[in-house]
């Protein structure tokens, strides 16, 4: 295929972009400074959408696509944003609050946390479905990292870069629809797992304080992300 | 095998049919056999042996005959239909039959009711008649002829030609032009290609899969077959759920005799065509019976859907194209290709052709299977093939669709079903469940029931589906305790619009379409449970102690 | 113009969002010259008053007392805010909500008590089961996250309501801030 074909034209909220076929709207917006709210997606992992959050409206469909799985097509309409699109991104912002027990005024990741980031971004000042509190576990038996599942939003992302850059395989999901929870090897402490390799990348590309380093206090966990990149193009040159 | 010895081996079958007179057929399917059938027909056949009948009278189990609510069913020469036969009745049955009197009249159900003489069968024309786990008897009922002709005489473009103009619309429950389907993973390039079975069948309520499974397995390989061979594929799996053992059974023997004839496997019928086919078993999730979910448990994956495009016809099972379509929708293919896709096209309305298998449940007379040309009314549904509301109650909705789809009142009750029909008032054709309900059935409570269902279902991945659900079923619950404010329903309202159109897969989508067609016909309900805390079916508010 | 009528109500809370109001500091003097308080901790009125304009709630509803007093405020109030995420959320308060009331006086009467352990049944307003955000039980019309929200932000937002404008909270502050 000639690189022309390979390169498609189309357009964002009225302004026209190209980027090669196998982008998807998400990259392209990305790049180009445009922002579209997301919590499962991440760079470097693969894309599972998820969290719905990256919905978009393009013309000529009826259904709003996950831009985070959508790949650009020629000639595209694109909106990234619309009223319709704001209510529906604060609704689901606002279900995850009600799902577990958040309290960022005690939680390690107050001030870092992409939840919070963007119940701000999407101007959420309270929630209004009622929330279920639901009574939910921390493990804290591994010797460096706590999951504590009432801040966990079930983005996916631990078991991805677990699996498919640390290659260990130690989570997984288990259980169905609000039961649903992450799990290390076969729901067994985390610190007695054989598979995790206490590389901490499940802890770093975590979106919310669900995982975090022991000794951290209220606030004090930060994520450092820039190994993903880094190992993505390792493995890219390794595999030619 | 050849045209020739196929022929063969259905008029050996035959003749050896016609040797006997007479012909008890006994239901063997789930239904009847939980009515003790499998008892009646071996106290039949020991009765027939004592009596020394054993050369006029042949006794054979077969598949479902419909009327399940009535079973143990056992026919006689395919003109008397006996309803609730226990063992006991074969000395009965059988002094009637040596002393050639009428039937015994206590046990006999009428067959010239609308029940059953508004049928029409093409899917289940063999189910009752032929004995399901005997390949002869499929052949001599012009099996897997459908399946030699496409090999030996028609291109794979040709069959794919034939079903298109059939109009035939996949029976899972989207409705999909099945034709356009398959031209699709014909086109695409692949190292392999796949055909796969959705026997998966999660809606509550419906067997109707399980039905044609257990009655006529061959009929859905000779599908599977045709289908593989038009799209370029040498390998299929049967995903079919668990708790469908009967029918695991059957299709278990059916493919081991359509391989020892060489109807599966390599060089089918002398040609290049290669075809297997596996059975998978599924754990009994519903969100498994979507496509995506169900090929990532295929590969050994958590069944969770992923999102589309690609499509399946594109990047199915293994990253490959794969077809996949519903029992039904393959048990259509020989008839259409015996008969032509225009034989079919005339069956139907514009847009929904054929025939469609409904498993009618709840306030009705007869509940059971029926297969009933598209474009029929509801109020044929319910008050002829049903029999009406049983007990002089009035009847109050029908609701088609499952889980996904919605409950209908009275006033659509002059509608044709077909799948335009049912969505533009808000249901859906679904699988094939239908269940009706009279004035005692409180409409919140139903939504509730099927909201329960959809939240225990929802597989938990994405956000809208996993919580919204949750969400949605508190607030019914509230109003069925009575203790809504009028805010709740705002609420309500609000979360079916999100969750229909941000969820990832068909089961969120459609999710609140049971509370959406409630809301839409019979909101009065609603309001008397929150403004006047009043359930006028008398379901709701009363605490439950046990 | 005739001053303006403003209270503050202390619920289930730490009463941090009190203490950030006073945090305003010298602008407080500026906040007198057009309100005044007619009800609150910080002052000596017994029972809330009618007609009041704004009133800023801190704190969950956790007891049967709170839940009479919010209901009271709602009625005798204009303009309700929900201050702080204890009100906004149920924050820490809520962190109980996962154990049965029963769960939570064993623990705070008997486990976690040296002197004279055991339930107290008078003085002590009955815990509901759960405590919950305010805006569960009445109408609220302006929210202010935060625990506590600065004393910028609560100035900023009384300023704009006894303006009688409505104020941009979300650009100010957020959960947990
Ligand atoms: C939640 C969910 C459950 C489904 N369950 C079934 C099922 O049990 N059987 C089935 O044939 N199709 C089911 N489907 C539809 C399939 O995804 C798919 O559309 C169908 O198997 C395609 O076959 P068809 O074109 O022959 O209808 C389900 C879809 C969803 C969203
Ligand atoms: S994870 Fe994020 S949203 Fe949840 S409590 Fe912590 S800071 Fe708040
Ligand atoms: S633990 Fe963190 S990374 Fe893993 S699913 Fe939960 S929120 Fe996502
Ligand atoms: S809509 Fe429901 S069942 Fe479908 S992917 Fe989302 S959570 Fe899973
Ligand atoms: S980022 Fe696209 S669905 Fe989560």
């Amino acid at each position: 295929m000639t690189a022309s074909a390979n390169v498609k034209t189309f357009q964002i909220n009225g302004r026209d972009y190209s980027a090669r076929a196998e982008e998807t709207i998400l990259e392209v917006a990305r790049q180009n400074g445009i922002f579209i709210p997301r919590l499962c997606e991440l760079e470097g992992l693969s894309t599972v959408g998820a969290c719905r959050l990256c919905l978009v409206e393009v013309k000529g469909s009826n259904r709003l696509l996950a831009s985070c799985v959508t790949r650009v097509e020629e000639g595209m309409e694109v909106t990234t944003n619309s009223e319709r699109l704001e209510r529906y991104r604060r609704g689901i912002v606002e279900l995850l609050f009600t799902e577990r027990n958040h309290v960022c005024s005690v939680c390690v990741s107050n001030g870092h946390c992409e939840l919070q980031f963007l119940s701000q971004k999407l101007d959420i000042t309270h929630i209004h479905y009622p929330y279920r509190f639901p009574k939910a576990e921390v493990d804290a038996s591994h010797g460096r990292f706590v999951i504590d599942h009432n801040r966990c939003i079930l983005c996916n992302r631990c078991v991805r870069v677990c699996d498919e850059i640390e290659g260990a395989h130690t989570w997984d999901v288990m259980g169905r629809g609000i039961d649903a929870r992450v799990i290390t090897d076969l729901n067994q402490p985390w610190g007695t797992s054989d598979t995790c390799t206490s590389c901490g990348k499940c802890v770093h590309v975590c979106p919310t304080g669900a995982l975090f380093e022991k000794g951290r206090s209220v606030a004090e966990m930060e994520k450092r992300r820039n190994f993903l990149p880094y190992l993505q193009l390792m493995r890219g040159d390794q595999n030619g | 095998m050849t045209r020739e010895e196929l022929e063969q081996i259905a008029n050996t079958e035959r003749q050896s049919q016609a040797s006997t007179a007479q012909k008890l057929n006994v239901c063997v399917a789930a239904g009847c056999l939980s009515c003790q059938s499998q008892t009646v027909k071996e106290v039949l056949e020991k009765g027939v042996a004592r009596r020394g009948l054993g050369e006029r009278c042949a006794v054979k189990g077969v598949g479902c005959m419909g009327l399940c609510s009535e079973g143990a069913l056992v026919s006689v020469d395919q003109n008397i239909l006996y309803k609730r036969v226990l063992p006991a009745d074969a000395t009965d049955m059988l002094d009637a039959l040596e002393a050639g009197r009428p039937p015994v009249e206590r046990l006999v159900c009428p067959t010239n009711t609308p029940f059953f003489q508004r049928q029409k069968k093409i899917v289940l024309e063999n189910s009752g008649v032929i004995d399901p786990e005997r390949i002869e008897e499929y052949i001599a009922a012009c099996g897997y002829t459908a399946l030699v002709e496409a090999l030996t005489e028609l291109t794979p473009a040709e069959v794919i030609e034939q079903v298109t103009r059939s109009g035939l619309r996949g029976r899972g429950g989207a409705g999909y032009p099945t034709g356009l389907k398959w031209s699709t993973v014909a086109k695409a390039v692949g190292t392999q290609k796949f055909v796969i079975c959705n026997a998966d069948e999660g809606d509550p309520g419906a067997f109707m899969d399980r039905s044609v499974l257990e009655s006529d397995p061959h009929r859905v390989l000779e599908g599977m077959l045709i289908a593989a061979y038009a799209v370029g594929a040498s390998e299929g799996y049967i995903y079919v759920r668990a708790e469908y053992p009967l029918a695991i059974k059957r299709l278990k023997i059916a493919i081991r005799q359509a391989e020892k004839l060489g109807l599966l496997g390599s060089n089918i019928c002398g040609t290049r065509f290669n075809f297997r086919v596996d059975l998978r078993l599924g754990a009994g999730a519903f969100v498994c019976g979507e496509e995506t979910a169900l090929i990532a448990s295929i590969e050994g994956k958590r069944g969770a859907p992923r999102p589309r495009p690609p499509y399946p016809a594109m990047e199915g099972l293994l990253g490959e194209p794969t077809l996949i379509n519903n029992v039904e929708t393959f048990a259509n293919i020989p008839p259409i290709l015996r008969n032509g896709g225009e034989w079919f096209a005339a069956i139907g309305t514009e847009k929904s052709k054929g025939t469609k298998v409904f498993a009618l449940a709840g306030r009705v007379q007869n509940t059971g299977l029926v297969e009933v040309p598209m474009g029929i009314t509801l109020r044929e549904m319910v008050f002829q093939i049903g029999g009406g509301v049983p007990d002089g109650k009035n009847f109050k909705a029908v609701q088609t669709g499952g889980p996904s789809g919605g409950c209908l009142p009275a006033e659509c009750l002059d509608m044709p079903v077909d799948y335009e029909s049912l969505a533009r008032a808000g249901s859906i054709m679904g699988s094939g469940g239908m269940i009706i309900m009279d004035e005692t059935s409180c409409m919140v409570d139903v939504a509730k029931y099927f909201m329960d269902f959809c939240m225990t279902e929802s597989c938990g991945k994405c956000v809208p589906c996993r919580v919204g659900t949750y969400q949605m079923h508190r607030l019914l619950e509230t109003i069925t305790q009575l203790q809504a404010a009028p805010k709740d329903l705002a609420l309500l309202e609000e979360l079916c619009d999100l969750v229909k159109h941000t969820s990832l897969c068909g089961l969120g989508q459609s999710a609140p379409n049971p509370v959406l067609s409630t809301l839409r016909y019979f909101a009065e309900e609603y309001k008397a449970h929150i403004e006047r805390n009043q359930c006028v079916a008398g379901v709701c508010g009363q605490e439950v102690h046990v | 113009m005739a001053k303006k009528r403003m209270a503050t109500v202390w619920l289930d809370g730490c009463s941090g969002c009190h203490m950030s109001f006073l945090d305003i500091d010298e602008r407080l003097l500026t906040l007198a010259e057009i309100a005044d308080l007619v009800y609150s901790p910080l002052v000596d009125a017994k029972v809330f008053p009618e007609n009041v304009d704004v009133t800023l709630v801190e704190g969950a509803v956790s007891s049967e007392e709170d839940l009479h007093k919010i209901q009271m405020v709602r009625e005798r109030t204009t303009v309700l805010v929900s201050l702080g995420d204890c009100a906004v959320t149920a924050n820490v308060p809520g962190m109980r909500n996962p154990f049965s009331t029963k769960a939570v006086y064993e623990r705070a009467y008997r486990e976690n008590v040296t002197l004279n352990p055991g339930v107290p049944n008078e003085g002590v307003p009955r815990l509901l089961p759960q405590a919950r955000p305010i805006h569960e039980f009445v109408t609220v019309d302006v929210f202010v996250p935060g625990c506590p929200p600065s004393a910028d932000t609560i100035f900023y937002v009384v300023s704009e309501l006894l303006a009688g404008r409505t104020p941009q909270v979300g650009s100010h502050t957020r959960f947990g801030a």
